[in-house]
């Protein structure tokens, strides 16, 4: 289970990125952010953000066309 | 003769930070507003420090009261879905008036639709994302805008001091 969880479902580039950078900001280091995103291009967005940030992209999974992101807090 | 794979090609300037961006934004209008502020914010969320040097009709995008328009004029590239098709205006059309603003409208409606950021949204974003924004004394001097025209926390410089931001940053955009 993940420490905070961010809807970003609807929302188009860059705000899930946005968002996330935002609710990340706010965590401690260690701990773990799932986002949930409806864009097909946060697939290729949220690996660029967390090879660039040092965050670690821990897991991702796509179902429904919902994609979901968990992101740990190493950055 | 050294072939390229020898050559020294150093992957940053030198004593440049390579997390650093300036973008000038030379245009003012909706859909021009997207690509410095979507890169501005984005960069800033990937830890680059950012400045933006606002000039020309890009000055536009700090006013207080942001109303930005687009114009079809001219622009053969910008087609509207529209009944299941993708719809251009011949510029003739374009040029009657109450047509931009009818398209600019339509454009807004589309924006939430789909999602996307507002313009004003993102360059909230990029205050808060501590982006450095300077507005350029010549432009308002040109068109008669002062500081006061302007969202609060931004700077006022001229070319001398884009230039010097410029050799201080690893990536420069011109858009």
């Amino acid at each position: 289970m993940a420490d905070q969880v961010l809807d970003a479902k609807g929302l188009n580039c860059p705000l899930p990125i946005l968002k996330a950078k935002k609710a990340l900001k706010s965590m401690a280091g260690g701990t773990t952010l799932e986002i949930q995103s409806t864009d097909p291009g946060s697939v290729a967005d949220f690996a660029a953000f967390c090879r660039t940030t040092g965050n670690e992209l821990v897991e991702q999974n796509e179902e429904g066309g919902v994609w979901t992101y968990l992101i740990r807090k190493t950055g | 003769m050294s072939n390229i794979t020898e050559m020294n090609i150093p992957e940053t300037k030198p004593g440049v930070d390579p997390n650093t961006m300036s973008i000038i934004v030379t245009k003012g209008s909706l859909d021009w507003a997207y690509p410095p502020f979507i890169l501005g914010t984005t960069a800033a969320a990937m830890g680059l420090e950012v400045t933006m040097f606002f000039t020309f009709y890009g000055l536009n995008l700090l006013m207080k009261d942001l109303d930005l328009q687009i114009s079809s004029l001219g622009n053969p590239a910008m087609k509207m879905p529209m009944m299941g098709m993708h719809m251009g205006m011949p510029n003739i059309v374009s040029a009657i008036p109450g047509v931009d603003a009818m398209a600019s409208k339509m454009m807004k409606n589309l924006i939430k639709k789909k999602g996307v950021a507002s313009i004003p949204e993102l360059r909230d974003l990029a205050v808060e994302a501590d982006v450095r924004m300077i507005a350029c004394q010549m432009t308002l001097d040109l068109f008669e805008y002062g500081q006061d025209d302007l969202i609060e926390g931004i700077e006022i410089g001229g070319a001398a001091t884009y230039i010097e931001v410029a050799t201080q940053s690893h990536i420069n955009l011109f858009i």
